[in-house]
């Protein structure tokens, strides 16, 4: 399989205070990658140094074989990655669907873009209940569907996904998870998924890394990860 | 100014045409002190700075404006054209000092907002000259648009102010450009993240702020005359009315221009006297700094630490 996003030997620091060293990862085609770690292991770093967002960073990173570090972010957003930030960047005054037409600007090509909402509210059927809705009004779980659908709306390649569990009831993050898969295998939808919950990170992807204080120390195969007996002690508390 | 003929009654306070004549030159007034406060908010929700040269960018756009008409260009179309100078205008003043300041302190882009004050000021008197000129109005010969209490500019003023405030509602409400100049100011991270071009936009906010001021300018300098402090007061008037109307909210910033209009007018005629008028405009600065910071319709925000 063809890697869609490779990174290479990168580092990336907040203004002088240096967050990341020498990090290597690989998205394949496809494929769901997960990012675990400890709080302050630098997996939101990690992700904002794939968009050049509030980072400077220095290494390689390439998606679809085009080197994209040190593009703009909107630019990057365009090339076909989606980032559901940390904290979820939803415009709290705006509506459900406001939102979602913002998501749309990251298609270059604009078209399709009601039947794109439709689409959306297909896996997402509590936004059309609230598409008229303030953003910041809804719970926490709508508005996580709706940033991942702002996300969508872009028609991405690679979704970068910071912790979409976070404060959200377990059956809520259960019904995200299970139309994250369906967008991964219906519509061959690549992720690269942060989560502190690694049990359910490990599930849902193929491969996996863990970071610790801003350093990739282990990688493989989630199931093999899954037997490792740090992670099952530290991480998985088994 | 007219008063009612034969009235008895001529000591200003039982004077109901007094007072009316008195309320709707505030609500005139007020049109322009909303528009430079919408000038304001516009920049203010995108950058969190109050931009005091403003008053004196639209005091250069209606010196653009007077040139352009003494070059024998018809009032509209120099109106028109200043617009789109004035625009122009702005937006280099954003790419060439505003946007190298961008992650410097508050204090250093206020420096460079008074700088600015100063240098639209000193080249506006050394390109035109600090004499008192008159400016056209277009309104002063349609005899069908004066009514008893307003001259034909004051209304024709107010009629401006209105469809402005009309276009740029439609113009945020419901253009896709207006959707993501709301989404950047609001949220420049997540504008970028969904691919917009959060300068660009911060570019274009300037542009109309610059645009906004310029008709503001062109509105009241036949009422007040132009010259190059010509402005001075009214952003004063224009800030107390954006902050009494929340300084982040467009709808509320132009309510506060009306409101600071009429209550200058009225407390200037009834109570203070007008060599006090401004001292209303900073009562109501300091009172709403002090009583209510978020104004009457804005968002408190409340800093997590």
């Amino acid at each position: 399989m063809e890697e869609l996003l490779d990174i290479k030997g990168l580092d990336a620091a907040y203004g002088r205070v240096k967050i990341l060293r020498d990090i290597s990862l690989q998205v394949r085609r496809g494929g769901v990658t997960a990012l675990l770690g400890a709080n302050g292991a630098g997996k939101t770093t990690c992700l904002r140094a794939i968009c050049q967002m509030m980072v400077t960073t220095t290494g390689s990173i390439h998606f679809e074989g085009v080197a994209i570090r040190g593009w703009r972010t909107a630019r990057i957003a365009r090339r076909g990655i989606g980032h559901v930030p940390d904290g979820r960047g939803t415009f709290l005054s705006l509506t459900t669907e406001e939102n979602l037409k913002l998501g749309a600007q990251a298609n270059p090509s604009r078209s399709a873009m009601s039947s794109d909402i439709e689409r959306i509210y297909e896996y997402f059927p509590r936004l059309h209940e609230r598409r008229r809705q303030q953003a910041g009004t809804m719970s926490g779980g709508e508005q996580q569907m709706l940033a991942i659908g702002r996300a969508l709306m872009g028609r991405p390649k690679l979704l970068l996904l910071d912790e979409p569990s976070f404060g959200l009831a377990p059956m809520v993050v259960r019904d995200i998870f299970t139309i994250l898969r369906r967008l991964n295998t219906e519509e061959r939808l690549s992720i690269l998924l942060v989560e502190q919950n690694a049990k359910l990170a490990l599930e849902m992807s193929e491969q996996a890394y863990l970071m610790e204080t801003g350093s990739i120390v282990l990688s493989g195969k989630s199931s093999d990860l899954a037997n490792n007996e740090t992670i099952r002690r530290v991480y998985l508390g088994v | 100014m007219k008063r009612s003929a034969g009235s008895i009654l001529e000591f200003k306070v039982f004077n109901m045409d007094g007072f009316l004549e008195q309320l709707l030159v505030g609500v005139s007034t007020g049109g322009v002190y909303a528009i430079m406060a919408l000038a304001l908010v516009m920049i203010y929700s995108a950058t969190h700075h109050i931009n005091f040269a403003q008053g004196e960018m639209a005091m250069f756009s209606t010196f653009i404006a007077w040139q352009l008409i003494q070059f024998g260009i018809p009032y509209w179309f120099a109106f028109v054209l200043t617009i789109a100078i004035s625009f122009v205008i702005s937006c280099v003043i954003e790419v060439a000092v505003i946007r190298p300041l961008t992650h410097r302190p508050v204090l250093s882009v206020v420096v460079v907002f008074i700088g600015l004050l100063v240098i639209f000021n000193s080249l506006a008197g050394l390109l035109f000259g600090y004499t008192i000129k008159e400016f056209p109005s277009p309104f002063s010969n349609l005899e069908w648009l004066s009514i008893s209490l307003l001259t034909p500019h004051q209304l024709g003023a107010l009629l401006v102010t209105f469809a402005l405030v009309v276009l740029l509602f439609l113009f945020f409400r419901f253009t896709t450009l207006g959707l993501t100049l709301r989404a950047a100011a609001q949220n420049p991270r997540s504008a970028e993240l969904a691919g917009i071009d959060s300068g660009r936009m911060l570019l274009v906010g300037w542009g109309l702020a610059g645009a906004i001021g310029a008709i503001a300018g062109m509105m009241v300098a036949p009422v007040v005359f132009l010259d190059p402090n010509m402005m001075s007061g009214i952003l004063l008037y224009a800030f107390a009315g954006a902050l009494i109307g929340g300084i982040d909210n467009p709808v509320g910033a132009v309510a506060g221009g009306f409101i600071v209009g009429v209550m200058e007018n009225l407390l200037g005629t009834y109570v203070v006297g007008t060599e006090l008028k401004l001292t209303v405009a900073l009562v109501i600065i300091v009172g709403v700094l002090i009583f209510k910071p978020e104004g009457l319709w804005g968002r408190r925000i409340v800093a997590r630490v």
